[in-house]
């Protein structure tokens, strides 16, 4: 059996590897539309300043496409090195979007790129913009398919459990991809990443009007990132309400922590604007609550009801009763794979095999599990809802802030008066670190919530570790945090030096090296990109 | 051969070629990172031989994580038991792996000498620690693993770190770093001139004479070593789980698949054509053959290792049983066969766009340019 703390810094470990990666992906998956919009601008109206808006924020999206890139690398083999179990029990299904992202975006992503950044001299006008939207089209397809590798295991549609070869096996592709939960996720993560984008562009670009410096490429790029900002932050938010509507059906102990629902009450349900929700004496303290709220909200009628934590924890219960024949059996099979009476007793519990194994952590022998033990197995099957109740406030809090903010500036904006609007520009440079958050506890609200399970009533995140030592997790887990601390410092450190620098006014003062390509000598501030930007 | 057995024996031979663009597109790339400070005397000497590779290592890397996807997809049990087992050398691999990112796009941000320098190092030891490591991994395979599973599955590592640096794991190691080297000396040839470019021809010839001596060693050293040798199996092309198969350990035995077919001796003679042909195009000064030449050994080198090793995918020392075979590894029929849907259509298009990638950016990379500041990024 694994050991438990094995299993609790593997979570740890990939939980602050995950996270870390999804600070540079959102910017990387919004400034790419950015970029190939400003370029499209430049093409179409042959403009020299939005070829400079191009370069400018093409450098800056340079610098956190690297740390995207380097910290992905850890995640496409860290489901191998550190959830080792789980990786054999769902390869089947799991590995394919993965591959198929390597594929079909991560290629066209990353040679792409390089053109983009080397191609300015050697291809055509079209054919560097066509090389531009590449990249940016690439990144939301890697966005897609590794989506759908992680809906599958908030959804595991499209597999069915062999007790023959011990893993889940593949029976639809087509189900696999159009989960409902993979569709909207997709939408949901990648227009966040749209948000991200715009308010990093908003709030440089305000950091220039503040300074009086590139009046006119700030103007411009604020424009362009305000209009692109209001769009993404309405889009985000009506499908942040259907992601809320599919985790409703497909994963209610997620739903129930969202909300702080402890008790299942009739409808209408009022919604818990905010509460401090108790696990252990399971109640909210101090909970401010709007009336009706939450059926409206959730099931899209005043008339729906949703399941709460006492309702959810008895029907666990009962599953997990079920599962016991289910795991006895596939003992049986493993020594004798022929034996008939073990194969019908497997497949008349196989439904609730995983809520077997979520016992095995409280009872290893299965048949002396003692009602106190499968108690605390249903009680497990409850995330921790403090946090991915707050985790959900608060993206959901920084989501509205977003869009009041977009609003205004769009007004500001259109109407040409957003450089005297001090208080509105130091605002918007304050900004830009909240889309980040968001982001992040989005996720923790998808993962938190997801628990105890790696992949939802079929694999408990117990099981899935690696059978390492303590001390190889401790080791692996100082050296990943050692080398991101560093890794976050040098990145922050150069894109701040970039924005200070600024972009290169047209017809400033020479270059002696470094280049108009995005990424040149970041030493020098340049009219490297201006004097050939005619060109 | 049913459906299920070809398509097997297909993604095994689509994961050779797999690793062996790895090896050859990442292999030349960190080959240059190794070597970086030896071929480049001036910051502007090493900004060429980075500009050369500059637009295209980004998506070369690509290999290695579709190298670890199509692994997971088509081998998941492989994909979980090999980097689970490998843990330390893994992180090994991937924190220096992740540096390398960061030292291309940032070394040049900045004109400060020492930090020019310090990511010198950091690419140099981005490059030659991988190499390394990746082929130390495929001369464990020779000499088997520890590992053994549970009824469920569940794997279990009980080596050391330390016994994953045998001494036949770093033949194979230094020998993979050797080609990788020759490899990116021999890239920086095709896109430098002068001083650059005989440097790198120097270790173009050195990399070479290493790799053919320790390549040949290697060949002699297998014999006498004991190979693994399947005796009953459930078969190719049948749902089966690592735990009903024997496997007896036999000295010579991973010279089995050359006896009882005799052509594929033309496998590592391939692998030592193109050492050779390499080292003489680059006395030549003809980098480009040169370079193909190279891509000839890697292919022979790694096509040996595939065809001594088969149908073994990771052999087990504590319980030869319980080996790593195409047929006991293989994801189910269905996903191999969508994947193999896939493969078809896309391997073939990045190969395609890969080369345009190429021809776009063809020719010799000018150090004045890089002065002056145009065309050239790092
Ligand atoms: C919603 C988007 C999203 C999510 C959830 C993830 N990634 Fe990611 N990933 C991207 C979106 C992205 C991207 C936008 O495409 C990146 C970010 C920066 C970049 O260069 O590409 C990227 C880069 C990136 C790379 C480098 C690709 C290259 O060399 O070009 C790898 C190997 C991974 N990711 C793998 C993963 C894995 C295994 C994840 C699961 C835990 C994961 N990513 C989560
Ligand atoms: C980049 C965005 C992501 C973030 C920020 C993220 C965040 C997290 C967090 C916070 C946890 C820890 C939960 C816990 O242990 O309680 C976790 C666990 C996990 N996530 Fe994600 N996740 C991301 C994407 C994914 C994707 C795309 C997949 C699969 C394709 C995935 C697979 C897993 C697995 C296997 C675990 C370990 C089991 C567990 O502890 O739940 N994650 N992730
Ligand atoms: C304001 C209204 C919003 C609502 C109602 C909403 C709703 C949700 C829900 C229900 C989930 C969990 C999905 C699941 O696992 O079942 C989620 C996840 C997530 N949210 Fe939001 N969200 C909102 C705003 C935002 C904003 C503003 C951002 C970032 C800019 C964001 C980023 C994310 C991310 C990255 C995830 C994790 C990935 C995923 O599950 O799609 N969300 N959101």
């Amino acid at each position: 059996m694994i050991n438990g703390t094995v299993v609790d810094l593997s979570r740890v470990q990939f939980a602050a590897t995950a996270l870390y990666h999804f600070l540079f992906v959102p910017l990387t998956l919004g400034l790419a539309f950015l970029l190939a919009a400003m370029e499209t601008v430049y093409v179409t109206t042959g403009k020299p300043i939005y070829k400079q808006m191009a370069q400018f924020w093409g450098k800056l999206f340079m610098i956190n496409f690297a740390l995207g890139v380097a910290t992905g690398l850890t995640m496409e083999f860290q489901f191998g090195t550190n959830w080792s179990f789980y990786s054999g029990f769902i390869g089947d299904i799991f590995g394919a979007p993965l591959a198929i992202e390597g594929l079909m975006a991560f290629f066209m992503e990353s040679t792409f790129v390089g053109l983009m950044v080397f191609g300015w001299e050697r291809l055509s006008k079209g054919q560097h913009l066509a090389v531009t939207w590449l990249v940016a089209f690439a990144a939301n397809l890697s966005a897609l398919w590794i989506l759908v590798a992680n809906s599958f295991m908030q959804d595991p549609a499209g597999a069915t459990f062999d007790p023959f070869t011990m893993r889940m096996q593949l029976t639809s592709f087509r189900k696999l991809i159009f989960s409902p939960d993979a569709q909207s996720k997709f939408v949901h993560t990648s227009i966040a990443g749209y948000v991200t984008a715009a308010v990093f562009v908003t709030g440089v670009s305000a950091f220039y009007l503040l300074r009086k410096r590139h009046i006119p490429l700030a103007k411009r790029s604020l424009r362009m990132a305000v209009l692109f900002g209001v769009l993404a932050t309405i889009g985000v938010i009506t499908l942040g309400d259907a992601l809320g509507f599919v985790a409703g059906r497909v994963q209610p102990t997620k739903l129930a922590a969202m909300e702080g629902l402890w008790k299942s009450e009739s409808a209408p349900m009022p919604f818990n604007l905010i509460a401090f929700p108790s696990q252990r004496e399971q109640k909210d303290y101090d909970a401010v609550q709007v009336p009706d709220l939450l059926s409206l909200l959730v099931t899209h009628s005043l008339g729906g009801t949703v399941l709460g934590v006492d309702a959810l924890e008895r029907r666990a219960q009962r599953r997990i009763e079920q599962g016991i024949p289910a795991v006895q059996a596939l003992h049986v099979l493993a020594r004798d794979p022929t034996n008939a009476a073990a194969l019908a007793q497997f497949d008349a519990h196989r439904r609730d095999l995983g809520y077997g194994f979520l016992l095995q952590r409280y009872a290893p022998n299965l048949s002396q599990a003692t009602a106190a033990q499968v108690r605390a197995a249903a009680r497990d099957t409850i995330p921790f809802v403090a946090a991915v109740f707050w985790s959900f406030r608060v993206m959901v809090g920084l989501g509205l802030l977003m869009l009041a903010f977009f609003v205004l500036a769009a007004l500001y904006s259109l109407r040409d008066v957003v450089q005297n609007k001090r208080w509105f520009l130091r605002a918007a440079v304050w900004m830009i670190p909240v889309p980040f958050l968001a982001n992040e506890c989005g996720w923790l609200v998808a993962e938190l919530g997801r628990q105890p399970w790696t992949v939802f009533d079929v694999l408990p995140t117990w099981m899935s570790a690696s059978t390492h030592s303590v001390a190889y997790m401790v080791f692996s887990l100082i050296g990943f945090l050692g080398l991101y601390s560093i890794f976050i410092v040098i990145e922050l450190y150069l894109l701040v030096r970039a924005i200070r620098h600024g972009p290169a006014e047209p017809g400033g003062s020479g270059a002696p090296q470094g280049g108009h390509a995005p990424l040149a000598g970041g030493a020098v501030p340049a009219a490297a990109y201006g004097n050939k930007a005619e060109g | 051969m049913g459906l299920y057995a070809t398509l097997q024996v297909i993604w095994w031979l689509l994961l050779g070629v797999l690793l062996m663009c790895l090896a050859v597109m990442v292999g030349m790339d960190m080959g240059v990172g190794a070597i970086l400070r030896y071929v480049g005397r001036t910051d502007l000497e090493r900004r060429v031989a980075l500009n050369i590779i500059g637009p295209h290592w980004e998506g070369n890397q690509v290999w290695f994580v579709l190298g670890g996807g199509a692994i997971f997809a088509a081998f998941p049990l492989l994909y979980a038991t090999a980097f689970s087992g490998f843990y330390v050398v893994m992180l090994l691999l991937l924190w220096t792996m992740i540096m390398r990112p960061l030292g291309f796009e940032y070394r040049s941000q900045i004109e400060r000498p020492a930090w020019r320098n310090a990511w010198d190092w950091v690419l140099f030891v981005s490059g030659a620690v991988p190499m390394l490591i990746f082929g130390a991994a495929f001369g464990n395979l020779f000499r088997g693993v520890p590992f053994h599973f549970q009824w469920d599955l569940t794997s279990f590592y009980t080596g050391s770190f330390l016994g994953l640096l045998n001494p036949f794991a770093l033949l194979a190691g230094v020998l993979a770093l050797s080609l990788a080297a020759m490899m990116g000396a021999l890239m920086v040839m095709n896109g430098a001139e002068g001083a650059l470019l005989q440097r790198a021809r120097g270790v173009v010839q050195a990399a070479a004479g290493v790799a053919i001596v320790l390549f040949a060693a290697g060949g002699l050293w297998v014999h006498a070593m004991p190979g693994y040798r399947l005796i009953g199996s459930p078969g190719p092309g049948l749902p089966q789980t690592p735990l009903e198969q024997s496997v007896v350990t036999v000295p010579g035995a991973w010279l089995t698949n050359f006896g009882a077919y005799p052509l594929l001796w033309l496998v590592p003679l391939a692998g030592f054509a193109g050492m050779v042909g390499a080292w003489l195009a680059a006395r030549a000064g003809r980098s480009h053959l040169g370079w193909w030449l190279g891509a000839l050994a890697w292919i022979g080198v790694i096509g040996t290792a595939g065809a001594a090793l088969f149908p073994f995918m990771l052999p087990s020392s504590t319980d030869p049983s319980m080996s790593l075979t195409l047929w006991n590894a293989s994801s189910s029929k269905d996903t191999l066969l969508w994947m193999a849907g896939f493969a078809a259509v896309f391997v073939p298009l990045i190969m395609w766009y890969t080369s345009w990638a190429f021809w776009v950016m063809r020719g010799k990379v000018s150090a004045e340019k890089i002065t002056r500041g145009d065309e050239h990024a790092y």
